[in-house]
């Protein structure tokens, strides 16, 4: 079909809203199983239902029915009619791993795969169909209420709809006629437009909706039905029911069958149950809990401020949808207002005395103010970690079903914040490491009785801030490292030579090593598996590091730390010649005076230097980076111990100057990537200062290109 | 002005097609550039080095806060060296090649004049084109008697950057 972009962008935003819903549905459906709160199917159930009502809006038809499909059982679980079996939640996680598909694939315009869908299709029909018979059973104390279940009994011969739109309800892109269409499926239905409202030509907007319908709907149809139907509208308009042909009113149903309750207040629970879960879907986070289906069934006066609320899920609450290339261009103005203030700071030496204080009063409020602005503005791109968090309980679910193991997952500090970037960047080696947490960490319920634990381990994945840093901690209670077998394998693989001694830490990081961790024989001892080079990797490029804690018999715990922002560095500013160049102040482990007695060559080139019990290789910057003019020589500079990759190396520079956050810029933006340089930043001076990439530094010194470099 | 006796020649749609080129000037010749990619003329002011570079990348300045790279064309054509002076200024401009759209600054001997040049009167390129090699030059055009080179900065600049060895492989 054509799209017009505006439309594109309304149907991306479903994408994304749908992808939510899937999210909260998932969540939802694994809280079930411990515990089958009614609070806690409502929530899947909405979320399901936007996705409906929303893939039918655009068109998806085979998203829409499927989603029926789901929403059936799930709306007999809420219910009550249905038991929730974990068959039952296995499916539905099922149905949610497929819908997420089809919404790709509906995005990217992909053919679906209709067999996956089919025969998840087949299994809920299955779970519906074979339990069937208790249904009957369950619905029969239906008529006292008529909050009309679709298979409950009392349904009326038919509704009386008035519905009094909003005047822009045309420019909201909603189309009466084809809600009547939808209505039309459901029953016969009669349509009588009311023009009364119409003013006179020359008032007339084209673009506003005058019009207000009543409508006759015959035929047995669940109220829920036609709210469905409606269910896209914006919450102003009025849409009054009225029963037709209706059995004798229970108490529960008073309020719905003859009054005016705005759109969404879908009278489906007890007055009390409304309000209550009302106020919870404003309050607490969960993230579906769309007030605009929040079931009120108060009197119209206060109904509206149940369901008028903010359109989007509540799980938003306060906060927005930014463009990042606002945000960013925010950051850099911001930037360039701290190297204003750091001008302005310079000129200050050079005014009159008696103006001087006035002035240095001013530019400590400018100092302040500015830093304030840029802290807010960090703000915009700090999101909290649950967003990575959030995937944990359903992999561990599968896996731990898959594995044979019980687990249980505990998240703490989820609302630790931390940039955008970073956030997204860290989610996959997050996974990486609980899944081999859960494969290679944990042990079988029969080994952890055997070694006398619980036969049921925990894997905690834990969040804080510490410093400009944040932690994050991925820990479990399951074999710990055997560094004996660790040891044994790297000998066998040369990573370690016959006669080296190694401490315990080294013999841990060996599982970082490239090669070390492919092996699949190292899964089957003890050692963690697959891919820990390239997580330690994912994280040195965002500037952050990993550590690992093991106790044999006790559990592992990986720490990794992070920057809390790609956009901003602590750094060192050092010396080289006349040159200045920044060092991350993260990398940096110490540094010291360099004397001649611990410096040797290897090989009458390439410089150690000798620092306690290790041989560092030295870079020398001024001859690395080709620095001209004089450069003080090695005995009289200054040696930055820095570390990266689990290496360390020693940089000489020739002074070190001072410490301050910059603002990284890119280089590639412009120019492109060089050698041992991360990015630029701008000094107070206004000039460009190159942030040194201390990882690429470490890893040419190990490939010993730095002596052709030098050459 | 030269601008004005350029038009008035020709008919009015062959002034509406007609093209804006910023001339400037370099070892005595005087080159021309697409003016709607010029987004800034300033002075020569201090750049920062960047190592492994070839020596035609001068380094990179703050342009209110955008770091941004200078080439010096003398050195990018191989010409003799000049002592930079008070006309030497640096041409800001925007170019577009495989990695986006990139600013890059020019270091050039002095700004000349803006004409306008009706593509039907250019000229391709000789084979041989004396010290600019002939691929970045997108043709020739006389304008008041004198010799045009117009050049296609993508290409340049392109190529300029380019031939530096990215990152990790000059490692």
């Amino acid at each position: 079909m054509t799209i017009d972009p505006e439309m594109a962008e309304i149907i991306k935003v479903f994408f994304q809203e749908s992808r939510e819903g899937l999210d909260a549905m998932e969540s939802g459906l694994l809280g079930l199983g411990a515990a089958a709160d009614s609070e806690n199917i409502n929530t899947i159930f909405r979320a399901a239902h936007s996705i409906k009502g929303g893939s039918a809006t655009f068109g998806f038809a085979e998203v829409a029915a499927f989603t029926h499909g789901v929403e059936t059982l799930l709306d007999e679980m809420r219910n009550g009619v249905r038991p929730v079996t974990s068959e039952a939640i296995q499916t539905l996680l099922q149905a949610c791993d497929c819908l997420r598909e089809m919404i790709s694939a509906a995005e990217a315009e992909r053919p679906l795969d209709r067999d996956r869908i089919a025969a998840i299709n087949g299994d809920i029909k299955h779970i519906l169909g074979t339990e069937a018979a208790p249904a009957p059973a369950a619905a029969a104390p239906a008529p006292s209420a008529t909050d009309a279940p679709p298979q409950a009994a009392s349904l009326p011969a038919g509704w009386r709809i008035g519905f009094q739109p909003v005047a822009n309800l045309l420019r909201l892109r909603n189309e009466p006629t084809r809600m009547f269409a939808e209505l039309k499926r459901l029953g016969a239905l009669g349509v009588h437009a009311d023009d009364s409202r119409l003013p006179a030509l020359e008032a007339l907007d084209p673009e506003a909706c005058y019009l207000s319908w009543n409508l006759e709907l015959t035929g047995q149809i669940a109220r829920l039905d036609i709210d469905n139907i409606f269910d896209w509208l914006d919450s102003g308009c009025r849409l009054e029911f009225t029963e037709v042909g209706a059995p004798d009113l229970a108490p529960g149903a008073q309020s719905q069958s003859a009054t005016a309750v705005p759109v969404f207040a879908a009278a489906a629970d007890s007055a009390e149950n409304a309000a209550e879960s009302a106020t919870k879907a404003t309050e607490s986070a969960t993230k579906a809990a769309e007030p605009k289906h929040a079931m009120a069934s108060e009197p119209p006066r206060s109904a509206p401020a149940a369901a008028s609320p903010p359109q989007k899920p509540s799980g938003e609450s306060g906060s927005i949808r930014v463009a990042t290339e606002k945000v960013d261009a925010i950051i850099n103005l911001v930037g360039e207002l701290i190297i204003t203030q750091s001008m302005l700071s310079g000129f200050a030496d050079g005014v009159e005395p008696e103006d001087l204080d006035r002035l240095r009063q001013g530019l400590s409020q400018l100092a302040r103010n500015t830093r304030e602005l840029q802290e807010s503005v960090m703000q915009i791109r700090m999101l909290p970690i649950s967003f990575a968090f959030n995937r944990f309980p359903r992999i561990v679910h599968d896996l731990s079903r898959k594995l044979g193991k019980k687990v249980e997952l505990k998240l703490e500090g989820e609302g630790t914040e931390l940039d955008k970037t970073v956030l997204e960047k860290i989610s996959d080696p997050l996974v990486h490491l609980v899944r081999n947490a859960l494969d290679h960490g944990l042990e079988t319920p029969e080994r952890r009785l055997a070694a006398g634990k619980g036969e049921t381990g925990t894997i905690e994945l834990g969040a804080f801030h510490e410093g400009g840093n944040i932690i994050i901690e991925v820990r479990d209670d399951g074999a710990g490292i055997s560094r004996a077998k660790v040891l044994q394998k790297a000998r066998e693989r040369q990573l370690v030579g016959p006669d080296q001694e190694l401490t315990d830490e080294q013999v841990d990081n060996l599982i970082f090593m490239p090669g070390f961790s492919t092996a699949e024989a190292v899964s089957d001892v003890s050692g963690r598996g697959v891919g820990m080079d390239v997580v330690r990797r994912n994280i040195h490029d965002l500037g952050g590091y990993v550590q690992i804690f093991s106790k044999e018999g006790l559990g592992s715990t990986i720490r990794i730390r992070l920057p809390l922002t790609l956009a901003i560095l602590d750094g060192q500013l050092v010396r080289v010649g006349k040159e200045i160049y920044i060092i991350s102040l993260l990398a940096i482990v110490e540094t010291i005076q360099v004397s001649r007695e611990r410096l040797g060559k290897l090989a009458g080139r390439a410089e150690v230097f000798r620092l306690r019990d290790e041989y560092l290789p030295v870079v020398k910057l001024c001859e690395l980076f080709g620095v001209a003019g004089e450069s003080r020589s090695t005995e009289q500079g200054l040696l930055v111990v820095v570390e990266a990759d689990g290496k360390r190396a020693g940089v000489l520079v020739d002074d070190l100057l001072a410490q301050q956050q910059v603002v990284i810029k890119s280089l590639e933006s412009n120019f492109k990537a060089v050698a041992g340089i991360a990015g630029a930043t701008i000094l107070g001076d206004g000039t460009v200062a190159l942030i040194i990439d201390v990882p690429d530094l470490i890893r040419s010194v190990a490939k010993q290109r730095v002596a052709a470099h030098a050459a | 002005m030269s601008t004005a006796r350029a038009t008035t020649n020709r008919d009015r749609t062959a002034a509406e097609a007609s093209e804006q080129y910023l001339t400037f000037m370099l070892a005595g010749e005087e080159y021309g550039v697409d003016i709607l990619r010029v987004q800034e003329i300033k002075g020569w002011d201090k750049v920062t080095r960047i190592p492994h570079t070839p020596e035609y990348i001068l380094g990179v300045i703050n342009l209110r806060g955008a770091v941004v790279p200078i080439l010096d064309l003398r050195r990018r054509f191989g010409l003799e060296t000049i002592e930079f002076g008070a006309t030497t200024v640096v041409i800001v401009m925007r170019v577009v090649g495989a990695g986006g759209e990139r600013t890059v600054g020019v270091v050039v001997d002095a700004v000349s004049e803006v004409y306008n040049v009706d593509p039907a009167d250019t000229k391709p390129p000789p084979d041989v084109c004396g010290s600019v090699d002939t691929v970045f030059v997108k043709a020739l055009v006389t304008m008041d008697e004198k010799m045009l080179i117009l050049l296609d900065i993508d290409r340049l600049i392109g190529s300029s950057v380019d031939r530096i060895a990215s990152g990790a492989a000059a490692a």
